[in-house]
């Protein structure tokens, strides 16, 4: 199946970003856990593993996979039921499946494997523009898995799954005037999900966004400590393990959710531009993927992908400056975490893939 | 395929537009982001360096050890000890109620003080420390250790302090002094930090700069729980100077002992007229300014001041009282000085004398008395008479060259003038003139003669040496090298005595303690001890009869100068003991300290002191003894009325 001229059609500039950006990452966790830690190695680990699962989803052809999308989705839907059920729990959510030696997030892989039904869905039609009911169809595939992470509670994960919905029914051809639509709901419902659907907490992380100062030893501290973090790094940085912020926890979770803004201490002005130059690659690159497609089944798959992909890297970039209410959301490919990793590499198996057939019947 | 090559042809240019639109939105997320960066990494460096530093950089003051003080030969009489700090870090605190609350649960201190201490300190940078704790006990150290592992408590630290320890407690305690915080007047005259730790009375404040040294300083790297990580840079606190006394501790020691034998408070200042070398300088009742080392509490503050016996008061330099007889050694003095009589001259004694219509009371019947005789005997006509023809100006310029009429110049804080009239004095402070009857008083010792115990040392110590002497506490002082001598202080106006008048001063005294005087009780043999007994009186006859049943104790004061061996004297002093009525009572103190002098020059073991009969040390005293009648030397002041006849002899 993995035939020999195929691969001559390898994205080879692609991964090889992909690879360099995975490289960075555990070289920043090597430093903010400081050294040879049980962080470092795991991340390694998730590594080699997660490069197995992308070579796996090279080889098999994309057409095959969205076929069968509807049962890794089922397959999805009951992994994240089974968390919700005996999931371990840690810091007070639940999203870990403990399988012995490892755990597995689930929800990690919900991303791509939402990706594929809609690829399914939307490919499969043959309208000039979306019906009422493709979106509503659309739409409730999303709030399934969606429902089942935000219960966990994982809000953060959660909203990744919007923008693969959002871009995935954006290329298949929504009507520009459900985009106005869109924009006026959330308009009107931002004071309303303010006022019932929040948590005190996710409020009071909005409120010290606004006003990081108001509260610089509470809620607006990680913000603040952000911004030390990030700006006294300077053009050339504090070098390698060299950071005081980041090194004697100042900015908390340095390994995983500020794993950008230990590098922008560490490597300083010009690792920022470096890092921010790879991801751009990455997701230009990838678009192009989406571009070059032979069939939109395989453009709307690499889109989905991507957008969630593009915008945990955005947010958490913004975060990591201290620009953004700060979420627990990781960056794909530098931040700590095993099933992120593994997804996320497998994310972009499906998406070399798009590209590598983009010739083949 | 049932769609033609038409639809897409559409289909595909609306999803490369859309994906076109993708591509510009994402790039303009990427160049805000890069802009972002820029503006924190570039533009604003130095203000996030600045403020990242700041998180996690210290400055830790490492107080240095005042320095140590020893005696003349070379005994320790204070240094310093190693206590704990516990102090609240408010720049790494978050909740400063919280840290009280707990802080004080954990430690035991009342959570009310704490909490004044930090108001009191409110206005301070934060990244001051506020020591909350002073001297900490080891379990409350050990047990905000533990809650700081636990990260309960990062924003408090336990610091390590040198804290001055006086390891013989209240020995000469108003000689060393103590040392305190910093007052607000101190903080601003001596421009040091808040929390600096100063030297308040005795020689700790008068050598303050001396022994201060200067405060090193430690930046640490903290992390985000406040535990240090490792160390920057380190100035090492430098040490203030050694110092070496002129007391000889040992004779210190002497003299306190031989006043709690006794039982009496009061003074000893015993000097070397040769150098001016002050040997011992007592002041009791005493404290012990071990109390005051880390930081005295209120109640037992208070209660130092409100104690009626005034510990606090350093008896020798700020406690004024009548000389009595003993100013009988200046009158003959400043008589043989001027010429006014010479070793032979002889007054006659009938019990008293007339002066200007009033008769003056001797305590005998002494007969014709030369100067020697009349020091022996303590004889009053005699000093009415040259008193007389001297004139109380003479007297005052007499008491001024030997140090008597002034500040001795010691060098220790708040020392108080001694007074001795003049004319100019009287009508200065009460436009009055002079009346030549007062002179008569003064002749005695009576009167508004007001002098403390070290001028009557120095008084001594100038008569013994033929010289005006200046004491001086201080002998040598180092870095921690070889010892420097200070230089031995020359008085503004050198005096020098006449060999006759001191012959003939010398002599009187002598005969005092070894013939048929009131000083009996100082006598040692071989020793050639010279000196003479005075009471001071606490307040005049009628005044006692008005006073009596107010509880206050109104009995005279006793006082014994002395110097010794007769003959070029290495020894001159004072004994003062309050309220012993007898100045004799007093003798036994100074033969003890010139006994343990003479132990240590010769080598040989320090003498115990024997009890002496007759003092409050030997019998445990009656609750209410009656007061007094017997007085040594005179008994009336000329604002007396004519007394009743006083038969007792004054030994």
């Amino acid at each position: 199946m993995f035939e020999r001229r195929l691969s001559t059609h390898l994205d080879l500039p692609l991964l090889g970003a992909v690879l360099a950006l995975v490289a960075i990452g555990v070289v920043m966790i090597y430093s903010a856990t400081g050294g040879a830690s049980r962080e470092y190695w795991t991340q390694i680990y998730a590594v080699v593993i997660g490069l197995g699962v992308m070579v796996a989803c090279l080889a098999v052809d994309y057409r095959s996979l969205v076929d069968k999308a509807h049962w890794l989705y089922l397959a999805l839907a009951l992994a994240l039921l089974a968390v919700l059920v005996f999931g371990a729990v840690r810091g007070g959510s639940r999203r870990w499946l403990d399988l012995g030696t490892f755990n597995l997030q689930p929800s990690e892989f919900a991303k791509a494997g939402l990706a594929l039904i809609l690829a399914k869905l939307l490919g499969d039609v043959r309208r000039a523009e979306l019906s009422t009911q493709d979106l509503l169809l659309a739409a409730a595939l999303t709030a399934g898995p969606l429902v089942l992470i935000a219960r966990q509670p994982d809000l953060g994960t959660a909203v990744t799954l919007l923008p693969v919905l959002g871009a995935a029914v954006f290329a298949a051809g929504l009507p520009l005037r459900y985009l106005g639509i869109a924009a006026l709901i959330a308009i009107v419902s931002a004071p309303v999900a303010w006022v019932f659907a929040l948590e005190d907490y996710q409020k009071s992380r909005i409120v010290t966004f606004l006003d990081p100062e108001q509260d610089a030893r509470g809620a607006g501290y990680q913000q603040i400590q952000a911004r030390i973090t990030v700006g006294s790094g300077g053009v050339l940085g504090k070098g390698f393990m060299g950071g005081t912020q980041g090194q004697l926890r100042f900015l908390p979770v340095a390994h995983n959710d500020f794993i950008f803004s230990v590098l922008a201490e560490e490597q300083g002005f010009v690792g920022v531009i470096v890092a921010l130059g790879l991801y751009f690659f990455v997701i230009i690159r990838s678009l192009d993927a989406a571009r070059l497609s032979k069939d939109r089944m395989g453009a709307y798959l690499v889109l989905g992908v991507l957008a969630s992909f593009t915008f945990q890297v955005i947010y958490n970039i913004t975060m990591s400056a201290g620009l953004a209410p700060v979420k627990g959301l990781t960056l794909p490919l530098l931040s700590y975490g095993g099933s992120s990793m593994i997804a996320t590499l497998a994310g972009f198996g499906l998406i070399l893939s798009v590209r590598m057939r983009r010739f083949t019947n | 395929m049932r769609i033609g090559s038409m639809g897409v042809q559409d289909d595909r240019r609306r999803l490369h537009a859309r994906i076109a639109a993708l591509r510009v939105i994402i790039s303009i997320a990427f160049v805000l982001l890069l802009g972002g960066f820029w503006f924190f990494q570039v533009f604003q460096h130095a203000k996030f360096k600045e403020m990242a530093e700041n998180n996690h950089q210290r400055t830790l003051p490492l107080r240095a050890p005042r320095g140590v003080i020893f005696d003349r030969h070379g005994e320790v009489m204070v240094e310093n000890r190693a206590s704990f700090n516990i102090s609240i870090m408010r720049e790494h605190t978050r909740d400063l109620d919280r840290t009280v609350r707990l802080l004080s649960a954990v430690t035991g201190v009342n959570p009310g003080e704490m909490r004044d201490t930090v108001a009191r300190h409110r206005r301070e940078p934060s990244y001051r420390p506020i020591v909350v704790v002073q001297d900490a006990t080891l379990a409350q150290v050990a047990a905000v250790t533990a809650r700081r592992l636990d990260f309960e408590l990062p924003d408090v630290v336990v610091q390590q302090v040198p804290t001055r320890r006086y390891p013989a407690q209240s020995l000469g305690a108003h000689l060393l002094g103590y040392v305190g915080e910093a007052s607000e007047q101190q903080i601003v005259d001596d421009r040091v930090a808040t929390g600096t730790v100063l030297g308040q009375s005795g020689l700790e404040r008068t050598y303050n700069q001396v022994l201060m040294g200067e405060d090193g300083a430690r930046r640490v790297v903290v992390n985000s729980v406040g535990r240090e990580m490792r160390t920057l840079d380190e100035a090492p606190p430098v040490e203030g100077h050694r110092v070496q006394l002129t007391i000889d501790a040992a004779m210190q020691r002497a003299a306190e002992e031989g006043f709690k034998k006794t039982g009496y408070w009061g003074s000893a200042v015993v000097l070397d007229p040769r150098s001016g070398d002050v040997l011992t300088l007592v002041s009791l009742p005493a404290y012990d300014p071990n109390a005051f080392a880390a930081g005295i509490d209120r109640a037992a503050w208070a209660a130092l001041n409100t104690d009626e016996l005034r510990p606090l008061q350093n008896r020798a330099i700020q406690g004024r009282y009548s000389p009595g007889s003993t100013f009988k050694v200046v009158i003959a003095t400043a008589a043989l000085e001027e010429g006014v009589i010479t070793p032979e001259t002889k007054v006659f004694c009938a019990g008293g004398a007339t002066f200007y219509g009033r008769f003056f009371q001797c305590l005998g019947h002494h007969g014709w008395m030369d100067v020697r005789h009349a020091l022996e005997k303590s004889c009053n006509t005699f000093f009415y008479t040259v008193g007389n023809q001297l004139g109380v100006d003479k007297i005052h310029a007499w008491s001024d060259r030997l140090g008597l009429a002034s500040k001795s110049g010691v060098d220790l804080p708040n020392e108080v003038e001694s007074i001795i009239p003049s004319t100019a004095w009287k009508l200065q402070r009460t436009g009055e003139r002079w009346y030549p009857g007062e002179t008569i008083s003064v002749a005695i010792g009576q009167g508004q003669v007001s002098v403390t115990p070290m001028a009557m040392a120095v008084m001594m110590a100038s008569v013994a040496q033929g010289a005006r002497v200046v004491p001086r506490l201080v002998k040598a002082t180092s870095t921690g090298g070889p010892w420097e001598p200070v230089p031995v202080t020359r008085p503004a106006s050198a005096v020098t005595l006449a060999p006759a008048t001191v012959s003939a001063v010398h002599d009187g005294l002598w005969m005092a303690v070894n013939g048929a005087g009131t000083a009996v009780r100082a006598k040692i043999a071989g020793r050639d001890v010279a000196g003479k007994t005075g009471t001071a009186q606490v307040i005049s006859l009628q005044g006692r009869q008005r006073a009596r049943g107010n509880g206050k104790d109104l009995r005279d004061h006793g006082w014994f100068v002395f110097m010794v061996p007769k003959d070029n004297p290495e020894l001159a002093g004072v004994i003062f003991a309050e309220h012993s009525e007898h100045g004799y009572l007093a003798a036994p103190i100074a033969r003890h300290i010139i006994e343990t002098y003479y132990a240590r020059k010769e080598g040989r073991p320090l003498p115990t002191m024997p009890v002496v009969p007759g003092t409050p040390g030997a019998t445990p005293a009656p609750a209410d003894r009656p007061a007094a009648t017997a007085v040594d030397g005179a008994v009336l002041a000329a604002r007396s009325v004519p007394p009743p006849r006083v038969a007792a002899d004054p030994r």
